[in-house]
């Protein structure tokens, strides 16, 4: 069983705490001039995405967490499982619906996202910072309108709704930021 | 298997600009001047000491970092204790017949490095015989003022126990290590239900993460007459409960320590001894005990008070930083 001792601590490590893995976020080293010594870190739980605060006694040591993060090539989803193949090694991977998140939403078949395996199975799945998806249905806009104020619902071929300018058609390729859900531009085919 | 065997190849890309920029500097070589100015017109000596010694303090929480010399006297070599005070050998000094002394130096400790923490760093540290602890907060909030440049900085007093009847309803005289741990819990101290601690080491908890970053708000806080257990070395009070020790806080920073110093030697070996009896019961190495202070105190030293002021801390707060890394030319990860 790999461990880490609190003097190890620092951003990014990953630690198995209650049985959940955490990766920290910031270490503060606290102590008083004549007293015990405590390490007091923000964590978040990448199962449920939760930041927490916790306090050890500096010189603990604490069990570390198998947990890498891949860049995977997504494949299919069968309803149940998404699934994703890592290019190097062509090992394949699935993640089920918590994993996937707001991923869902945003990736189609090719994407390339950040995944987080834990003991070798997906816990987090990211979707690329920008993706250019298809609108597959959104009402006419008024033709000439280019100021984009207002603007109107637009089902992507990922099944996600976002708000678009009016001018934007049905058929057409937009740029998403999926972090925020937002539309970016237009996208031109080559 | 630790996780963690680093080698230098792991290590974050060298930095070979300093921390602290130009005005910074400046501002320490200005502070530094306006601390000796001080002390030269109240007629306080400075003097040097050694900083790498045979012995060292016994604290169980502060560990010395260990240099070694081999050579003339030593042929077959020693170690020695890079200082985590100049105590001792000031109070050689003081027991010889100095007066009241200064000395400006680094100190080290071992296991200590964070935004408030260098493994080593600058310390202020001056004797006053024939002080009582009244006379010598005045003196450290001279000092402080004059270090800070705030010469209207205002002051506050309490005493540990106080702050934490106030904070927690508690009696820090009274209460058990599970009453602290309960406390800590109710007060969603977040990992404290799974901590190993002794009763010091609760309050340490308590006073580290839910008194302290509220204390001296813009103001000096004078938190006084610690427990007895914490007594380090200073005299314990009449009352037996609490010892003649007092810490200084100033934007919930710890910025200094006093005594009204112990000067009994048969106490001072019996707190050595116990010292580092702790010490091997925590599985830490014991240090060897300074013969030499003990001797000293044996002939006499005189009553005295004696603080000790983290001057990078000072210095951060003066320039208004927020991590000593930038009051440093070169903190640990620079070096």
């Amino acid at each position: 069983m790999a461990t880490y001792s609190t003097s190890e601590f620092r951003g990014g490590l990953k630690l198995l705490l209650d049985g959940d893995p955490c990766t920290i976020i910031e270490n503060e080293f606290v102590k008083p001039g004549k007293g015990q010594a405590f390490n007091r870190v923000r964590i978040r739980n990448l199962k449920t995405g939760r930041v927490l605060e916790k306090t050890f006694r500096s010189g603990e040591t604490v069990e570390a967490a198998d947990v890498i993060d891949r860049d995977l090539q997504y494949l299919y989803s069968d309803g149940e499982f998404w699934h994703f193949m890592d290019n190097e090694s062509f090992e394949q991977y699935q993640a089920d619906e918590t994993a996937m998140g707001e991923a869902a939403k945003w990736i189609k078949d090719q994407d390339s996202c950040l995944v987080t395996l834990w003991n070798g199975a997906p816990i987090v799945v990211e979707a690329p910072n920008f993706v250019t998806l298809e609108i597959t249905e959104t009402d006419p806009g008024l033709k000439g309108d280019t100021s984009g104020g207002g603007g109107k619902p637009a089902t992507l071929e990922t099944g996600a709704v976002v708000r678009v300018p009016l001018f934007i058609q049905t058929g057409e390729k937009i740029k998403v930021d999926t972090r925020t859900g937002a539309y970016v531009s237009r996208v031109k085919d080559d | 298997m630790s996780a963690g065997s680093r080698t230098t190849d792991d290590l974050p890309p060298a930095v070979w600009r300093p921390g602290a920029e130009g005005d910074v500097l400046r501002a320490r070589a200005a502070m530094l001047a306006d601390i000796r100015d001080y002390f030269s017109a109240v007629g306080v000596l400075e003097v040097e000491t050694p900083l790498a010694c045979r012995a060292a303090g016994t604290d169980p929480a502060i560990d010395p970092l260990i240099a070694r010399y081999t050579g003339p006297l030593y042929p077959q070599g020693v170690d020695l204790y890079l200082q985590t005070s100049p105590e001792f050998a000031m109070k050689r000094l003081l027991a010889n017949g100095s007066g009241p002394i200064y000395q400006i130096c680094k100190a080290f400790r071992d296991g200590e490095a964070g935004r408030l923490h260098n493994p080593e760093f600058s310390i202020l540290e001056w004797y006053r015989p024939g002080y009582t602890v009244a006379g010598m907060m005045t003196e450290v909030a001279a000092v402080v003022r004059c270090a800070l440049y705030r010469r209207g900085l205002e002051i506050e007093t309490q005493s540990y126990a106080g702050l934490f009847a106030a904070r927690f309803g508690i009696d820090v005289f009274a209460v058990d290590a599970e009453s602290l741990r309960q406390v800590a819990v109710q007060h969603h101290l977040s990992g404290a239900e799974g901590l190993k601690l002794d009763r010091d080491g609760w309050l340490d908890l308590l006073m580290s993460h839910l008194i302290q970053p509220a204390l001296g708000p813009g103001r000096l806080c004078f938190v006084t007459d610690y427990p007895a257990s914490q007594a380090a070395l200073a005299r314990r009070n009449p009352d037996r409960l609490t010892a003649a020790r007092f810490e200084v806080f100033l934007d919930g920073v710890e910025l200094a320590n006093g005594f009204d110093e112990l000067t009994d030697a048969g106490e001072q070996a019996a707190r050595f001894e116990a010292e580092n009896r702790e010490r091997r019961a925590r599985g830490k190495r014991p240090v060897t005990v300074d013969r030499q202070l003990l001797a000293a105190m044996q002939t006499g030293l005189p009553s005295c008070c004696g603080v000790a002021v983290g001057l990078d801390r000072l210095l951060m707060l003066r320039q208004g930083l927020d991590d000593l890394d930038a009051a440093m030319s070169f903190s640990l990860r620079r070096c």
